[in-house]
């Protein structure tokens, strides 16, 4: 090797505050350059991406509603991350909450159930979710197992029983056997905060989940036993952590969000249960949790700006023939650049010698 | 940093503005029209086929028209959203060209009831939804009869999709066709439970390949299983669009869906006002459905297949032909006199006699 990275003795504070939104800079720099490439004015696309959605209050609240599940999930992640471990199957979390939740709406489809339906199906997604992210912590604690392994695999089983419960006993009986539940009962769906819109509770409810997160991280007992777990295990463990009770904690708390995210979704702006409900939330809120630094308001900040390269990129097809995998390759193109920023406030290349005399 | 980006940002905003608005000014008002795609215009299947109709509007059309398409739009909440934003943006045609969008559809056409919408496969409408689909089952009793005389071993390989009763009265024609040649033929299916899946769907070709298939049938969308089939010396069926080129010495035919002439028929109507919203479901007679070329077979085989197409094509030929008997050897109803009706096949829910599997779900 050529190079090497060497550990900087003290990065730059100021740096390291900036990274994210160097990272964002250059994000778009490089996006300007493929738009050239594409054959567009770079000027006037970026415009479409990231200021036609933000002049319009139909696209802020879209933006809205596309953000809240990738914050709600990012938040129980981060928590995870600190304490250094690594939940990666928020996506099959998401969905074992949202079939939870889901059976209440199809077990008391048709019948006239009061208002404790709703409040019961986020409950029932949360506590879903806690359960089946717990599998993989209990794995780890009792077992020595990988947890990234094992909640990654369980994304599949919760594909698979979601595909069984929407081809088999929930199938709408008047669908002609395609693969959806029936739509759900008024009783069993968010409520809109604008009527004709689809902002619905479940993103104020986001808002005030990023808040407690922050709570919990920055002002209480259980927030400092998390970081000091994560950043210093052995002082953790002389302070007397139990490294494995947390690792229980966060992963529940994650699980929860998770599933609480898909119930909402479901309940909200999809109206019933399907395959495919998640286009990969549990996925792209891992990006979400590391752009926003682990930090609950900064995740809000970057799920909002990962939302606006879905809408913008959605209105940069249609305005401007900017084909879809744009938005993809901006949002690969973002995460390198907060990690390449990250490593290299952190660290420093240095040329080996070996390379130097070869040279 | 923070005030001059605002300041740019404001600028770009009012030209911005400016230039639209001048254009609308000059211009006649063109007609609108949007797609939503499930896959990408490069999926050489489904998407790739309403592409085709879409780029036929245009060469119909030209300045009267202006289409805008999405694609790899998700079925979950995202296909909302984007329907909504096609409306938005000013299209009065949208066709939302995957069953999954149905009721997303619905939802949005309700709250835009000037824009009208065309939605493929389902079976709600609106005064402003009008749905359509193919007959593909016709195309299936062609393969089936043409399997039944190419298969060395009898076995045929079918790759299941999804399994909706657009696919298993496809199986349930392919079959019936094909005991007419050889009454021992036998099915094996494998669901990949997705339209669109090229590794699952080269698994499963192989896995068919493996269990002594020698005819692969496919109800997905890629060519994966075909270039399978051309690897290992069988024989298939294209899906959609004519895959010859990834099946050389495999390909036998294809049912090819062809969306043009109803795309240009209902562009047609909505520029002379006289769209309404109806439920059409066309096979080889409205050329909605097409033969791919017969390939790699003999003269008499490809003879059968012309005359079944014919057949089918005039009438003479019932892919439901009754007496149909189910697979507990109970006979199905007759609704529609000499063979099933179209809400039997539209509804279908059972496999015929021959068929040693089960419905996945059922």
């Amino acid at each position: 090797m050529p190079f090497r990275l060497e550990r900087r003795a003290e990065p730059a504070t100021a740096m390291v505050a900036l990274s994210p939104l160097i990272a964002v800079a250059l994000t778009i720099v490089t996006m300007a350059a493929l738009f050239a490439a594409l054959g567009k004015d770079p000027l006037a696309a970026l415009q479409v991406y990231f200021i036609v959605p933000l002049t319009d209050t139909y696209s802020l609240q879209e933006i809205a509603v596309k953000a809240s599940p990738l914050v709600m999930i990012a938040v129980g992640l981060s928590l995870c991350y600190r304490a250094n471990v690594w939940n990666i199957g928020a996506e099959g979390q998401l969905l074992i909450g949202a079939m939870a939740g889901s059976w209440l709406a199809v077990a008391t489809h048709g019948t006239n159930t009061g208002p404790w339906l709703l409040p019961a199906m986020l409950l029932l997604g949360a506590a879903a979710g806690a359960l089946y992210a717990l599998i993989p912590a209990l794995c780890k604690i009792r077992f020595g197992a990988s947890e990234i392994l094992i909640s990654l695999m369980l994304v599949y089983v919760a594909e698979f029983a979601l595909d069984y419960l929407v081809r088999g006993p929930w199938r709408d009986p008047a669908g002609f056997n395609f693969p959806t539940t029936a739509e759900f009962d008024a009783a069993a769906t968010m409520p809109l905060l604008i009527a004709g819109s689809r902002l619905h509770a479940g993103v104020i409810l986001g808002v005030l989940l990023v808040i407690g997160a922050a709570v919990l991280l920055g002002r209480t007992l259980k927030g400092f036993e998390i970081r000091v777990v994560g950043a210093a295990p052995r002082a953790a463990q002389f302070a007397g952590f139990d490294a494995d009770r947390l690792t229980l904690t966060t992963f529940a708390i994650s699980g929860a969000l998770a599933g609480l995210a898909g119930i909402i979704e479901v309940a909200g702006p999809i109206g019933h249960l399907q395959p495919g409900i998640s286009p990969g939330y549990g996925f792209t809120a891992i990006i979400v949790a590391f752009l926003g630094r682990l930090d609950p308001l900064a995740i809000l900040a970057a799920g909002l700006f990962l939302a606006l390269t879905f809408i913008g990129g959605e209105q940069a097809q249609i305005a401007l023939k900017i084909p879809q995998d744009m938005a993809k390759v901006i949002q690969g193109v973002l995460l390198f650049y907060v990690l390449a920023c990250d490593s290299l406030i952190l660290y420093r290349v240095r040329r080996t010698a070996a390379h130097r005399k070869a040279a | 940093m923070h005030k001059a980006m605002m300041a740019a940002a404001l600028m770009l905003a009012a030209g911005c503005a400016g230039a639209t608005s001048a254009a609308a000014q000059d211009k006649p008002a063109k007609l609108k029209i949007g797609f939503v795609y499930i896959g990408s215009v490069g999926d050489f299947g489904w998407t790739y086929q309403h592409d085709q109709a879409r780029k036929a509007i245009v060469k119909e059309f030209g300045d009267k028209v202006e289409t805008t398409f999405l694609e790899n739009v998700s079925e979950g909440p995202d296909a909302e959203r984007s329907i909504e934003q096609l409306a938005r943006a000013g299209n009065k045609l949208i066709f939302t060209t995957s069953f999954g969008y149905m009721d997303s559809t619905i939802k949005v056409a309700k709250k835009y009831p000037d824009v009208k919408f065309e939605h493929v496969t389902g079976y709600k409408r609106e005064p402003n939804v009008a749905t359509y689909s193919g007959r593909f089952y016709e195309g299936r009793t062609i393969q089936g009869t043409i399997a039944a005389k190419m298969s060395k071993k009898g076995v045929i390989g079918y790759i299941g999709s999804v399994p909706v009763p657009e696919v298993i009265s496809g199986i349930n024609a392919s079959l019936l066709a094909a005991q007419k040649i050889n009454p021992a033929i036998k099915i094996k299916i494998v669901w990949v439970n997705s339209w669109f899946n090229p590794g699952k769907e080269a698994d499963a070709a192989k896995a068919l390949l493996d269990q002594g298939a020698d005819v692969i049938m496919q109800n997905t969308d890629s060519a994966a299983a075909m270039q399978i089939a051309n690897e290992r010396g069988a024989l298939a069926f294209a899906q959609d669009s004519d895959m010859i080129k990834f099946g050389p010495k495999a390909q036998l035919t294809g049912t090819i869906s062809n969306w043009t002439p109803y795309y240009l028929a209902r562009v047609r109507a909505v520029l002379d006002g006289s769209w309404a919203s109806a439920d059409t479901w066309a096979g080889l007679k409205d050329k909605m459905i097409l033969m791919a070329p017969y390939t790699n077979m003999p003269e008499d085989v490809k003879k059968l297949a012309a005359d079944t197409e014919a057949g089918i094509t005039d009438g003479s030929i019932k892919p439901f032909a009754c007496p149909i008997v189910d697979q507990e050897g109970k006979e199905v109803e007759c609704k529609g006199g000499d063979h099933l009706d179209d809400s039997q096949v539209l509804g279908m829910n059972f496999y015929v006699k021959g068929i040693d599997d089960k419905i996945p779900g059922k």
